[in-house]
């Protein structure tokens, strides 16, 4: 079954553009990077950032009926086949040209994540990982950075000027998952609060709302590491109890 | 004006504050009806300052419990009266601040009046309306934090609301008894509790704050069934608001001779 569908188009660079509609045809099965595909058929001149067509490597991120979403992974059976689908270039970052942004954002505050730092005196072999220990952190490496939790992000997307003093979700849950690292003695917990910006979050979950990976970032990764900040600065009884029990680094 | 819309940082040059073309607006619209009928409600109850307890079947409104008030009803006040009886302070007002800020900094009830109240944002990719953000890194917001303190309290008024629902079932003239009221105030607590332990303090306490989950099993299978809880913290948070009007109101009703309390034992 093939039938006509008006995709309207962002072209344009970061200067100047226009939402252009395009008559396009849709067949069965189809999802929105398949029109898009069509569509440089007699636009060449198109600018789509791809790759594996299937939802793994993240690239092809974009605004789909204003939505962030995965064009690769949005079906057009979803959408009503007299219905015109919007499709615009991720909103938080600068614009290259036509559905194309430069996230290079993300890349710079990937750099300022410390990496994993291992106690100094384990040797290799010495510490032998549990199940149990590893599961936690497997949701959060299930990321494919295909940055719409960070583009969705009002924090960054609604303010450009917190963009220095605020990593975004991902990188607030790739400290998470640091912290929660039975090996790791790295001082996340100050780290995030005082120069990842944890505290902008106001945990309205937007970050999990649009996570192609369904990974909860809020519930899993956002608010444990909230919550271990306030072990840290604002609970006496946790800090009292870890005098006594002598329980820091459990 | 947002920066999604002003597009002076070299993004698309986008004027509209959302393409969205779903009801993004029906959630936030429905917790801002909801949340204000909740604090209508519960605000009018609190100040009434009757019609809070049927003597006869020893029911008490979770509105009143603890009643600590000169004016409370001397069988309704299990630990004692002491608050001066003046209009402007409710007979639970040692308890009834600490469940308030229970629920305003808890982490569910933040999503929800962010979006619905303050529009912060009113939904995922619509632009929220400030020029400004500067989150829960500051005062007042920055008070979001002692969360987990009404988390310890909430735990104490949990433990009274549950004294409150057993000794229901002892009537006035001290034999056993059993009626609607009793099902709906039992029911309340167990909700209560489910809300309770469902909260992402609680969670992080139990066994959240650990990096050795395989050296604290005991902590790390609590940690497991808290977090199944925690998944359903929204669902709970909003069917606890239910049950609390719900038991309030049939109490009231009850004490106010709308209608009697429907016996199955006695």
């Amino acid at each position: 079954m093939t039938h006509d569908q008006v995709f309207r188009v962002w072209r344009g660079d970061s200067v100047d553009g226009e939402l252009i509609d395009y008559p396009v045809a849709v067949n069965e099965g189809e999802v929105v990077l398949d029109i898009i595909h069509r569509l440089q058929q007699t636009e060449p001149d198109l600018a789509v950032r791809w790759n594996c067509k299937a939802g793994k490597c993240g690239s092809c991120s974009m605004e789909i009926n204003g939505r962030p979403r995965l064009a690769c992974m949005t079906r057009m059976s979803t959408f009503d086949e007299t219905e015109t689908i919007t499709i615009t270039p991720l909103r938080t970052f600068p614009l290259v040209r036509d559905l194309v942004t430069d996230v290079s954002f993300n890349y710079e505050k990937a750099r300022e994540v410390p990496s994993f730092a291992p106690p100094a005196d384990l040797g290799p072999g010495e510490y032998r990982m549990q199940q149990v220990d590893v599961e936690r952190s497997q949701e959060f490496r299930k990321c494919i950075e295909c940055y719409l939790c960070q583009n969705t992000c009002h924090v960054v997307r609604d303010h450009e000027e917190n963009k220095e003093s605020f990593s975004g979700p991902r990188y607030l849950m790739r400290i998470a998952e640091l912290d929660m690292h039975p090996l790791d003695v790295a001082d996340r917990q100050k780290e995030a609060q005082e120069e990842h910006g944890l505290g902008f979050c106001n945990i309205t979950k937007c970050c999990t709302e649009v996570c192609p990976e369904h990974i909860k970032i809020t519930d899993n990764a956002l608010i444990p590491l909230k919550e271990r900040v306030v072990d840290r600065k604002y609970d006496p009884l946790v800090w009292l109890g870890s005098k006594i029990f002598k329980r820091a680094g459990a | 004006m947002s920066s999604t819309t002003d597009a002076s940082a070299g993004r698309a040059q986008i004027t509209a504050r959302t393409l969205r073309t779903d009801r993004w607006w029906l959630p936030p619209l429905l917790n801002f009806a909801g949340l204000v009928a909740w604090v209508a409600y519960a605000t009018v109850r609190a100040f009434l300052q009757r019609d809070y307890f049927v003597a006869e079947y020893n029911y008490l409104t979770p509105f009143y419990s603890p009643c600590f008030s000169n004016g409370c009803i001397e069988e309704a006040a299990h630990f004692g009266r002491f608050l001066p009886d003046v209009w402007f302070l409710p007979y639970a007002a040692l308890t009834l601040p600490f469940l308030l800020f229970f629920r305003l900094t808890c982490y569910y009830y933040r999503k929800a009046y962010y979006r619905a109240f303050w529009l912060s944002p009113p939904a995922c990719a619509v632009a929220e309306p400030h020029r400004k953000y500067t989150g829960e890194t500051r005062f007042p917001l920055l008070g979001q934090n002692l969360h987990r303190y009404f988390f310890y309290a909430a735990v104490i008024i949990s433990v009274i609301n549950t004294y409150d629902a057993v000794i229901s079932f002892v009537k006035h003239d001290g034999s056993f008894g059993l009626g609607l009221g009793n099902l709906i105030l039992v029911a309340n607590v167990v909700l209560l509790w489910a809300y309770t332990l469902s909260c992402h303090s609680c969670r992080s306490i139990i066994g959240g704050r650990l990096n050795h989950f395989s050296k604290h099993p005991v902590r790390f299978a609590l940690w497991g069934y808290v977090s199944r809880l925690n998944t359903k913290h929204m669902q709970l948070a909003w069917t606890t608001l239910a049950s609390l009007a719900i038991t309030d109101f049939y109490i009231m009703a009850v004490s106010a001779g709308w209608f009697s309390d429907l016996r199955i034992v006695g």
